[in-house]
């Protein structure tokens, strides 16, 4: 049984999407939605991660090694401007598609083992990362066209 | 000089108790007698009273209100009555002119035109129309804005297309679209007439529209009195008529419309037929206010527990409820939502598209419903959906142009996303018309930055030297109210035309015909080769708008300029089914939330996502209504100790907007002649403050100076009046937007006017700083000086006419 491992994941991926949001609030205080927003959505990332302590504590021996980190490469450099917020746009968007997929294959797998505290996380975290998606991209649907025409 | 009543002294008037129809009075301020009245409406307030203007020798000489017409039966309140001296004031403006090595200087009307031309030009050729933003008014009339938004829309083919409205009424226009899936107002002013319970929720209607406060008033007097409950955290003059007044600590309405929903649901007076047969989401709406019980309320927002169930006695149980609200609302955090759980009220008790039950979700300023009718602020016109393609095809046939010109690959550019293109540069042309961001946008001292930009080409087209004018690379003088002729509609759907009465003052021209001007010099075409805008005046303008509203919910294609002549105005929808237009909205329980209808696919109100139509056509509520239910979230600035307040800013009853119209009249400028920062008792005593004494309010953007006015406000809250800049000011900071937040809701975009985090000290007169708004270099400080005298005169009070 591997699901430890992705529930390992969960943790790391939440807690990524959550830093990285914070940290583009941190970077573009001059876009007051953006700050305002990714602030909101951190938050609900943080909501996710204390709910999942006791289902880590439930299957934490049970975890065989270390899931892959998919943050790597993201949010490289300093990301200043209208194209600065597109990029950092861009990865949080993969990062919390990330959170989705990760929660899509626990859900999955919540249901084989007729686990109801793990499906009901699922479906109640996932529900708010398709909002932060479809967040993050009606944002980037704004910012795009400007920074890659008129700018 | 005859008047019929002293507005000044009694804003109200005297009453005329009544209950069903509501009887005429006509008032009537001329100051000499006219030789003739021409037909028009008032644009001071948001009501659109519709009154005559009188003329002699060529000059406006006085008002008298229209009894025959349905919105004022004959009353007008002292803005309108005193306002329109503006029209004869001597500083109008009355040339163009063009910023030469960095001053304003006199212009003729084709250098102006052609420079505008020449940059509109090289700016597309280079960064394309994206670079290109307009930003427009809430007191233009349709035509104008529809001329403006076919240009903008087909002609450049910019989404940079915002009006002052998203500072006044966006709220109204997202609430409707998020709730019955389309703009326009449901309600009748004629609910008043007959209902049991009016619910203002953050609506000072008092001060902000003195006649229909008035059509209250005498029910009040009259037999079968409504009852009133008022939300707002000040002791207005209307929450001093309230049955209950419910005064929420800012940033607080979701606590409290949740609770009152709550407590309406508990009492079991809801009507389940008609939520079953017209609504969707009642289940999760039910249980997302269980979670704001009266105690919960009260911890949240100050309401006592016994008050809020005051409030929901009344509201739950009338058999009739007008519900309405403002900026206090509109302007508050979590805007949307709010605004939503308004239309939810009357709609699970089933109270809505009948005598006597209605939503009035007001509008800020007189023509706003059209700016937002038109696509002038944000939406394509005529309320479709810029997602639906085949929204965006109806208007390519219409306009014969391709689809593709039309901007529809992202969401519309809201004012504050446009001003921020502006600050970072992705935004190299601004052509601001009827509006004064300068004094009117929140964090001026950004704005101004943002304005004196050398690498923004700024086109200002006022009626004034305004704080904003003095900004302008090219400034282009317009004609006003009454110097030229169009329509404009309020928030009953009142049609009413406004003829012209008098010439403009020297070279000034419509608005129109600058729109018109610049459409055929940029020389825009269809498909076809044939020029885009087919139309030359007000008249064929509208003709041309009538083909673009027919089908839609904001049917004009009944409406005609000499239908509108004469009797009172019209009702949109006006067509072939209803000639005489049509008194409420959605009487059969039909909303326009189809998926091939609605305006928009809708929000995620918390954070404003824009949901697709594929996500929207798996839960087509196919024209059931949507109770949309939201949670309550903290404020983002909340007091700490080094600013331990929150203020608030708002209207006062003698002027309207920056005081452009109703800072020339001597009685408004007597009446209300400077800035002034209201506080309670307990802080004004913690603060040792005293009645009259200067005070400084500073927050981390800007501070304000002004006297202390000590009175029954919200312990902890500090209010302040928005209408006062630069123009004939002191040379102290003083405009109430030096202190507010560049923040606004997720959905409707709206500024927080309505809150932001500031501190207060009693100062010495000698420490009254110096004016923000002051020009440091390549000002144009001559032109200003030209104008030194009049400005004087006007600001004494003394227009002189000409």
């Amino acid at each position: 049984m591997f699901i430890a491992n992705y529930v390992e994941l969960i943790e790391r991926n939440e807690t990524v999407l959550q830093e990285s949001l914070l940290k583009v609030a941190t970077r573009h205080q001059l876009e007051p939605d953006i700050r305002e927003t990714c602030m909101k959505l951190a938050a609900w990332s943080g909501v996710h991660l204390s709910d999942l302590h006791p289902i880590r504590d439930r299957f934490a021996d049970t975890a065989k090694d270390e899931p892959e980190r998919v943050e790597k490469g993201l949010f490289r450099g300093a990301r200043k401007g209208g194209l600065g917020l597109l990029r950092d746009l861009h990865d949080l968007y993969i990062l919390a598609t990330e959170v989705k997929l990760t929660y899509e294959i626990l859900k999955q797998a919540s249901e084989a083992l007729r686990d109801k505290e793990l499906l009901a996380f699922c479906d109640s975290s996932m529900k708010e990362t398709v909002r932060q998606l479809n967040w993050i991209e009606t944002r980037i649907r704004q910012a795009a066209p400007q920074v890659l025409v008129a700018a | 000089m005859h008047e019929t009543r002293d507005s000044i002294e009694n804003i109200w008037g005297e009453r005329t108790p009544y209950y069903g129809q509501w009887p005429e009075r006509v008032d009537e301020r001329v100051i000499e007698e006219p030789e003739r009245w021409v037909q028009s409406a008032c644009v001071l307030c948001s009501n659109d009273c519709a009154l005559d203007i009188g003329v002699k020798d060529g000059c406006i000489v006085g008002v008298r209100g229209r009894a025959v017409d349905r919105t004022n039966r004959g009353r007008l309140g002292p803005k309108g009555m005193h306002g329109w001296i503006a029209n004869e004031s001597a500083d109008r403006l009355t040339f163009p002119m063009i910023r030469r090595n960095g001053a304003l200087e006199r212009a003729s009307w084709d250098e102006a035109l052609d420079l505008i031309v020449r940059r509109s030009k090289e700016i597309v050729a280079s960064h394309t129309a994206n670079a290109i933003g307009f930003y427009t008014s809430g007191q233009l009339f349709l035509e104008e804005y529809y001329t403006l938004g076919v240009i903008g829309k087909a002609g450049l083919g910019t989404p940079h297309m915002d009006g002052n409205t998203r500072l006044c009424t966006a709220t109204a226009a997202a609430s409707l679209i998020e709730t019955f899936g389309s703009d326009g107002q449901p309600g009748s002013y004629t609910d008043i007439d007959t209902t049991e319970a009016i619910l203002l929720v953050g609506h000072n209607m008092a001060n902000t529209q003195t006649v229909l406060w008035s059509r209250i008033l005498d029910r009040l007097a009259g037999p079968r009195p409504p009852k009133l409950v008022v939300i707002d955290p000040r002791s207005t003059h209307t929450a001093a008529r309230a049955d209950v007044h419910l005064a929420p600590r800012s940033g607080t309405n979701i606590p409290v419309l949740n609770g009152l929903i709550n407590l309406i649901i508990e009492s079991g007076r809801i009507d389940r037929g008609f939520i079953d047969a017209h609504t969707v989401g009642f289940d999760v709406l039910a249980q997302t206010v269980a979670k704001y019980s009266p105690s919960t309320v009260e911890a949240l927002s100050g309401v006592p527990e016994h008050k809020l169930r005051e409030a929901a006695a009344i509201v739950a149980g009338s058999d009739s409820l007008v519900s309405t609200c403002l900026q206090g609302v509109y302007q508050s955090p979590q805007a949307t939502a709010a605004a939503c759980q308004v239309n939810n009220i009357n709609l699970i008790r089933g109270l809505i598209g009948r005598p006597g039950s209605g939503i009035l979700q007001m509008n800020g300023q007189p023509t706003a419903q059209n700016t937002r009718e038109t696509g002038c602020s944000g939406a394509l016109p005529s309320f479709r959906n810029f997602n639906n393609p085949a929204h965006v095809q109806e208007l390519a046939r219409l306009w014969n142009v391709d689809a593709g010109m039309i901007p529809h690959w992202s969401p519309p550019t809201h004012a504050m996303q446009i001003f921020r293109f502006c600050e970072e540069g992705s935004i190299r042309m601004l052509w601001i018309s009827a509006t004064n961001p300068a004094v009117s946008l929140p964090e001026l001292a950004r704005i101004r930055r943002i304005l004196k930009k050398p690498d923004l080409f700024v086109v200002v087209q006022d009626i004034f030297m305004t704080e904003t004018a003095k900004h302008a690379d090219v400034l282009l003088p317009a004609a006003m109210w009454g110097e030229k002729t169009g329509t404009f509609t309020n928030v009953d759907r009142t049609v009413h035309i406004s003829h012209q009465a008098i010439e403009p003052p020297g070279e000034a021209r419509s608005d129109l015909d600058i729109f018109l001007e610049y459409a055929r010099r940029m020389d825009f075409r269809d498909k076809d080769g044939a020029p885009l805008i087919a139309w030359h005046d007000p008249e064929s303008a509208f003709e041309a708008w009538k083909k673009c509203t027919s089908v839609r919910l904001c049917d004009y294609t009944g409406i005609t300029y000499e239908k509108l002549t004469g009797g009172s105005g019209i009702q949109w929808p006006c067509n072939e089914e209803h000639p005489d237009g049509t008194e409420r909205l959605y009487s059969d329980g039909y909303f326009r939330t189809g998926v091939n209808d609605c305006e928009m696919f809708g929000h995620d109100l918390d954070t404003g996502a824009l949901e697709t139509i594929l996500q929207y056509k798996a839960i087509d509520p196919q024209g059931k209504a949507w109770l949309r239910s939201a949670d309550y979230h903290p404020l983002l600035e909340q007091p700490d100790a080094d600013y331990p307040l929150l203020l608030t800013t708002g209207r006062v009853v003698y002027h309207f907007h920056t005081r452009t119209k109703t800072g020339r009249s001597a009685e408004l400028v007597a009446a209300a002649p400077d800035a002034y920062v209201e506080l309670s008792e307990d802080d004004a005593r913690a603060y040792k403050i005293a009645d009259g004494d200067w005070v400084e309010v500073r927050s981390r953007r800007g501070i304000v100076q002004a006297k202390a006015r000590i009175c029954a406000i919200v312990r902890g809250e500090v209010f302040i009046p928005f209408h006062y800049g630069y123009w004939d000011g002191d040379e102290r900071p003083r405009a109430a937007n030096e202190l507010t937040l560049t923040e606004w809701d997720p959905v409707s975009k709206q500024p927080y006017y309505k809150y932001a985090a500031v501190s207060v000290r009693r100062i010495d007169p000698s420490e009254l700083a110096e004016n923000p708004d002051r020009f440091e270099d390549g000002d144009s400080r001559d032109i200003l000086e030209t104008l030194g005298d009049a400005l004087k005169s006007a600001a004494a009070g003394h227009p002189e006419t000409h």
